[in-house]
């Protein structure tokens, strides 16, 4: 036995205590979270006698209080807090391979796929040639005229030897259909394999009988098909191997995904740079990346700066400015300057990670419009057997001479040429090609049904702040009221605002703190939802906020009114500032609209999307950055929780609504909206929240995401519409509707031939969507 | 002929009776020892019954090499997930109503049915 073999755990021996390391949907909490608990993968144990050696040799390492191997699974759990390199130290020097469970990387999964496919093919390839060695020849030997019926001996023997070959074709390189067909018929079920093998195996039988006891069969019948029998196999495991190649291609985006892992990390422990795999990074490592080095996994910059870039998760070309304090995440790459970083995020729960999983988890998802492909699915296999029997009786009924040749004929056409697979790919490989594509744009696609419905979006609705702007606003303008001193009223407001997470509270806060100005304490304070903020400092009542507020507290505004009106009608936010029940200021605050956010919605707007913006601000200023924006319609003064109402509105008026938003404030409304779009800045974005998520911050994203959904279900329907075409044309041609006419009947091997091509087809016509391209902008 | 068509007939009603109306036994989802194999174009045992109201596990384990058997889908239960070819795999189902979920690969063609009892 060879220590460095992988087992491949191909045997189905199994104990009770397995665990679940390899679940995706189980939470996964890596050793770090869980110090007493380390899970190893042992490789190269391929015996049970190899059990007893890795717990002892692990039971020796100082510090392990148990260790437990679950052969099954070829994992051990080991508890104590030994530290997990001498843990895999230690199983090396017993003779075995060792890596810790999170080392189940998506690579390594990645890399076995592909080499149990490339496998998979060659067998499938290496099995085509052999039956197309012996249909080929066959067949063009019944196509240049030779004799294909027995009528003499030695036909007879001639024909049996053939016969006999073909069985082997069929033993050698349909043995899979044949074993698939009897498993599932075992089951109650039927699929591909038991058509397949159905309409082979009737071919073969019925010319051996010709062979053996030709007496049964009128003269004219005579006639055998054992190219048939060849020539099928041979072209559908073709077909299955064109297909296999066509498929990997489909996943080619989240191959790229998978490919910005970094494979090593440069961690500092006790004082030393150690160079360890990726999965052996800990929770609160301090890592290194040097420049033109992957980040590894996700963290926090403990030291240095360095300008990143991110564009591989975000879509944004610009590097970002990286400084202590910020956070770096896993699969970006740093440009400029070496940083030192601790982790925060590693293993299966960083950003790259959970984007891999959450596209994996879309891909597989299937829209609404391909239930009816998965109904049809579910009853297809019988019902075809059923028409096939229909047609052979018909044939023997109501058929010309030789009724039964033509009823054997028109069964097996029917049962070949039916092809199931065709509309069972058509959704799946179409959302696995668009879901793809759209990550690739940094756009995240929840399911297929968050495909399919934003392909419809009528209306979408805007949130202003940090999605129209920047959703960083400045101090733009002071009025005071009388004599008072500017900076003294801004250090009492910003002392007020200290205590607020408000974007606008922020915008004060900074503006004093660029005066240097020092905020004091505030007791008391208190939000009031969509109105403002009130407080006590240094003794006095302060009130700050909106005209609303202000004329519940029966504050006089006087002229500031007016002057509030003016700062609104230059998209600025104007907001009264009052000290003991008197009005004291207004303070302005505007927030920049987000260079490309005009032309994103002229392309919304282009595609026939009615935009709505809708913002807490007042009407003046919605009205000011919605004229600046382009937008026509807009929403203004709505209060936090009734931002879900006005996508009820929308929605009561007939639109398939979308909403945008940062996905934290505007939770419940993005759940309502037909479809919500959370917007994110960076990789921090919470992809848990939206239907679609944006990874970077611009609009353009939406008309990407709405673009690629629209590519991707018409490519859908174009697959949809193929596959019943080619069913429900297919199938009554084959059973010989066209003879009584036309005197044309298909032959099994053309049948052959179009059921493995019609899926490849609607591969290949799904991997033309990888072509698309969001416009440019 | 008269003897033809009744074969034919009964043919028919057999595969009626096969593939839709018989309901094959189902497995008990027992002390975790359950491992589903995907092997050979079906889903072994394909029909499972699952205790409601806790959260259960599933393990399946894939030999068979058509890429169709690789993902598994339990629509109902938003699960979709990837099955390593000859690799133990546990899915995670939380406490589920009582009632019938179907599994199957992508293409329907691997079919299996959870009976929560």
């Amino acid at each position: 036995m060879s220590s460095t073999n992988t087992e491949s755990g191909s045997d189905s021996c199994h104990d009770g205590g397995t665990t679940n390391h390899h679940a995706h949907e189980a939470p996964h909490h890596g050793q770090a979270d869980n110090a007493g608990l380390q899970e190893l993968i042992i490789e190269g144990a391929g015996c049970a006698s190899c059990v007893g050696k890795i717990e002892s040799a692990l039971k020796a390492v100082p510090g392990v209080e148990s260790a437990e191997m679950n052969f099954a699974q070829r994992t051990v759990s080991v508890t104590g807090n030994a530290q997990a390199d001498s843990l895999v130290s230690a199983v090396e020097k017993a003779g075995y391979n060792a890596k810790l469970a999170a080392a189940e990387s998506e690579d390594d999964a990645l890399a076995e796929k592909e080499q149990a496919d490339w496998a998979y093919y060659k067998r499938l390839m290496r099995e085509m040639t052999i039956a197309l060695s012996l249909g080929v020849p066959l067949m063009i030997y019944s196509v240049v005229g030779g004799e294909m019926t027995v009528s003499t001996t030695g036909e007879r023997l001639a024909w049996l030897v053939v016969g006999l070959l073909t069985l082997g074709v069929m033993v050698i390189s349909g043995k899979h259909f044949f074993v698939g067909a009897w498993q599932s018929f075992k089951n109650h079920s039927a699929n591909m394999d038991t058509l397949i093998a159905l309409g082979t195996g009737t071919a073969w039988v019925y010319s051996m009988v010709v062979v053996f006891v030709p007496h049964v069969v009128p003269e004219m019948a005579r006639h055998v098909y054992f190219e048939a029998s060849a020539m099928i196999i041979g072209l559908i495991d073709l077909g299955l191997a064109l297909e296999l190649k066509a498929r990997g291609r489909t996943s080619e985006a989240i191959k790229r995904l998978i490919g910005l892992q970094a494979k090593t990390a440069r961690v500092i422990r006790d004082d030393k740079e150690l160079d360890i795999a990726i999965e052996q990074v800990l929770m609160d490592d301090v890592v290194r990346v040097r420049p033109g080095e992957k980040i590894p996994v996700d963290g926090e910059v403990v030291e240095g700066h360095s300008a990143i870039d991110e564009s591989m998760l975000t879509g944004e070309p610009m590097p970002v400015e990286k400084a202590i304090g910020d956070t770096v995440a896993a699969g970006t790459i740093n440009k400029s300057g070496s940083i030192l970083f601790k982790a925060t995020r590693v293993g299966k729960d960083t950003a790259l990670a959970q984007i891999i999983n959450m596209v994996k988890r879309a891909q597989n998802s299937k829209p609404p419009i391909g239930r009816l492909a998965d109904v049809i699915s579910a009853y297809f296999v019988p019902v075809v057997m059923i028409i096939a029997v229909t047609s052979a009786l018909a044939w023997l009924n109501f058929g010309p001479d030789p009724a039964v040749a033509f009823a054997m004929v028109s069964a097996t056409t029917v049962l070949i040429i039916a092809c199931p697979c065709a509309l069972g790919l058509a959704t799946p490989m179409s959302v696995m090609v668009g879901v793809g594509k759209a990550a690739e744009a940094g756009v995240l696609i929840r399911n297929g049904e968050a495909l399919q419905t934003a392909s419809k979006i009528s209306a979408m609705i805007l949130d202003k702040t940090g999605t129209i702007t920047l959703g960083a606003p400045k101090v733009t303008d002071i009025l005071v009221a009388g004599e008072q001193d500017e900076d003294a009223i801004l250090k009492l407001a910003a002392t007020l605002e200290s205590g607020s997470e408000h974007p606008l509270a922020l915008a004060i806060v900074e503006s004093a703190q660029e005066k240097g100005i020092e905020t004091g304490k505030v007791s008391n304070f208190n939000a009031i939802a969509g109105h403002g903020v009130q407080a006590e400092v240094d003794g006095k009542t302060l009130l700050f906020g909106n005209e609303k507020l202000m004329s519940e507290r029966n504050i006089e505004l006087g002229d500031f009114v007016e002057k509030a009106q003016v700062l609104a009608a230059e998209a600025k936010t104007p907001m009264y500032f009052a000290v003991d029940n008197l009005l004291s200021a207004i303070i302005a605050v505007a927030d920049p609209i987000k260079e490309d956010s005009i032309v994103a919605i002229k392309r919304l707007q282009h595609n026939g999307i009615r935009v709505v913006m809708l913002t807490g601000d007042n009407r003046a200023t919605a009205k000011a950055v919605a004229e600046k924006a382009g937008i026509k319609e807009f929403f203004a003064e709505v209060l936090p929780e009734d931002k879900s109402k006005k996508v009820q509105e929308l929605q009561m008026e007939g639109e398939v609504v979308g909403m945008t938003g940062d996905g934290i404030n505007d939770a419940p409304a993005l759940a309502i909206a037909n479809v919500g779009f959370a917007i994110g800045t960076g990789t921090d974005v919470a992809i848990e929240s939206a239907d679609i998520t944006l990874m970077r911050g611009s609009l353009h994203g939406l008309a990407d995401a709405i673009a690629v959904s629209k590519a991707t279900l018409h490519n859908i329907k174009q697959n949809l519409f193929g596959a019943f075409i080619y069913n429900v044309a297919g199938v009554p041609f084959a059973a010989g509707v066209l003879y009584p006419f036309f005197g044309l009947l298909l032959s099994p091997v053309i049948a052959g031939a179009a059921m493995a091509f019609s899926s490849l087809t609607v591969v290949t016509n799904a991997n033309r969507l990888r072509l698309f391209k969001a416009q440019e902008h | 002929m008269l003897i033809i068509n009744i074969v034919g007939v009964i043919l028919i009603a057999l595969i009626v009776w096969w593939f839709w109306l018989y309901k094959p036994k189902e497995a008990e989802l027992g002390e975790n020892d359950l491992v589903i194999t995907v092997e050979n174009g079906t889903y072994s045992p394909s029909r499972i019954k699952v205790p409601a109201g806790e959260p259960v596990e599933l393990k399946f384990i894939r030999k068979d090499e058509s890429p169709c058997s690789e993902t598994l889908l339990i629509p109902e239960l938003q699960i979709s997930d990837t099955l390593p070819l000859n690799k133990l795999k546990s899915i995670q189902l939380p406490a589920l109503k009582t009632g019938e979920y179907a599994f199957h690969c992508q293409m329907q063609m691997y079919r299996g049915q959870l009976t929560v009892y």
